[in-house]
């Protein structure tokens, strides 16, 4: 937000429209995305973060007790140099840049959105993942103090997702720390997520606090509210239904007419060898 | 004035108020579309609000004739015809914007919603079976069917009821706490129905002269 407007318009605008603050030397995408972005006003208010409220209104509502430092990462398991990120630091490890990447929901919409962050890889590599590390597990923060959704047992907290470990380390998979050239909002998982654009929407946790190496696959929070619902790779795959609703079109935000979903989101060219011989109707 | 027997000027007046009441969520919804205030994903919106009030507008119906019972208001039971009404209304709204707005006549993709997804199964009947009880609710269609008959016809409320909080149970991803309340409520309004019939206390089948809806 530009100062003038914002100081202007600060007396009657929700705090989400003011919170941006501009993130320092982005580099901008070069690859040009011909989808049109979602507009930010909509990124910000319409949100699955059931932390803070299982009400696609209630993040934008209630995130605002969550406190984005200090902050760090632990990053351990199987890794040869076990570490704590300070938030800063993290910040200033690789250089950052902007990915317009599609999100797409389990349920079914999906969205636009210029991410600014780096590849989760240049955290990887700096902590040496031994040869056991076969999964990487995401933690994100568990304080009901901050999270009031946390109060309520909705899901097992704290949040876990996972990913294999050739799936970590692909260059699409990113750690996101802003969005629009913006600081990341609180509801989109400030301060650093994870996003995954092959992926439905919930695999990209946020607000995480701790990255673990593991050797067995580890088991995220929808797989235990719904084994049968949520697998552990969540492709996103038009051909695969969710048992109580279709997969194969999708509403892209401020759109009409659905849309048709494409395999892996769109980015098949570049991520479908990863899973070259499995069958993705078991292993959805 | 007493509140057992108000004379029919109040009742009149009662019934306005009511009226205008459960007109409140659809106007709401209306300023709402209007001035483009429905969030980021107005179709969804559309669909739960009047979802939501289709459910709450028929659990209230259903209490009319248990609070009957409790208070002896017979008056009470001149509300019931409007509320039906506007069950139907919400219901029409709903089932409308999943036509028109979610799905825009893709018949292909809906009839595999019918057979495939189960909270349209047991939705999509419920709904249907609305419209037999909307088209009968009036003076001269209970003298055509018979009161006996009229009343077995609009039992299939509760199959409805049963039927839409099943649908609304079913379609929740996670948070179950609104699916529940409905839940609970409907079953205390059941339960009271079913109490009274095996203690045999149900209202006789014939109507008595002069009997509304």
């Amino acid at each position: 937000m530009k100062l003038a407007t914002g100081a202007a318009l600060s007396g009657f605008l929700p705090d989400w429209v003011l919170a941006g603050e501009q993130l320092a030397n982005v580099k901008k995408s070069t690859e040009a995305l011909s989808d049109k972005l979602t507009p930010l006003k909509d990124i910000t208010a319409y949100n699955n973060f059931y932390e803070f409220g299982t009400s696609k209104e209630d993040p934008a509502q209630n995130a605002g007790s969550l406190k984005t430092r200090p902050w760090t990462i632990t990053v351990e398991g199987e890794v040869n140099k076990p570490r704590v990120f300070d938030i800063e630091e993290l910040l200033k490890l690789a250089p950052m840049e902007e990915r317009v990447y599609r999100l797409r929901c389990v349920e079914a919409w999906s969205m636009v959105i210029p991410w600014v962050g780096y590849s989760l890889a240049e955290l990887l590599k700096r902590v040496e993942p031994t040869g056991k590390a076969k999964f990487v597990e995401f933690v994100s923060l568990e304080d009901p103090k901050q999270m009031p959704g946390q109060k309520s047992a909705t899901l097992d907290w704290p949040y876990r997702e996972g990913l294999r470990i050739d799936e970590a380390m692909h260059p699409l998979t990113l750690l996101a720390a802003g969005l629009y050239g913006e600081v990341l909002p609180k509801q989109n998982g400030a301060p650093i997520r994870l996003v995954v654009p092959w992926k439905y929407g919930y695999k990209s946790a946020k607000s995480i606090v701790k990255i673990r190496l593991v050797e067995k696959q580890p088991v995220t929070s929808w797989m235990k509210a719904g084994p049968n619902e949520y697998g552990f790779y969540s492709n996103v795959n038009p051909a695969v239904d969710h048992p109580r609703w279709t997969q194969a079109k999708e509403r892209r935000i401020g759109e009409f007419l659905k849309r048709p979903t494409l395999p892996f989101n769109g980015y098949a060219d570049q991520v479908a060898q990863l899973y070259s011989g499995m069958d993705l109707t078991k292993n959805f | 004035m007493s509140l057992k027997k108000p004379d029919n000027k109040i009742i009149a007046w009662i019934k306005i108020a009511v009226f205008l009441l459960a007109l409140i969520p659809v106007l709401n919804l209306g300023i709402s579309a209007y001035i483009d205030n429905l969030g980021a994903n107005p179709i969804e919106k559309l669909t739960r609000s009047t979802g939501f009030w289709t459910l709450t507008l028929l659990l209230i119906s259903l209490t009319v004739s248990p609070l009957r019972r409790l208070t002896g208001w017979n008056w009470l039971m001149r509300l019931r015809r409007m509320l039906g009404l506007f069950v139907f209304f919400y219901a029409s709204l709903h089932f409308l914007t999943y036509l028109l707005l979610d799905q825009f006549f893709a018949w292909a993709s809906i009839v595999n919603d019918i057979v495939k997804r189960p909270y349209i199964t047991v939705g999509f009947p419920a709904f249907m079976l609305l419209i037999p009880l909307a088209v009968t609710s009036n003076n001269r269609m209970i003298k055509l069917l018979g009161g006996k008959r009229w009343l077995l016809l609009h039992r299939l409320v509760y199959l409805c009821a049963v039927g839409g909080v099943v649908h609304y149970w079913w379609l929740v991803k996670k948070d179950l706490s609104n699916p529940l309340t409905f839940a609970l409520l409907l079953s205390l309004l059941l339960g009271f129905r079913l109490i009274y019939w095996l203690r045999g206390l149900n209202i006789p089948l014939i109507p008595r002269k002069g009997w509304q809806p």
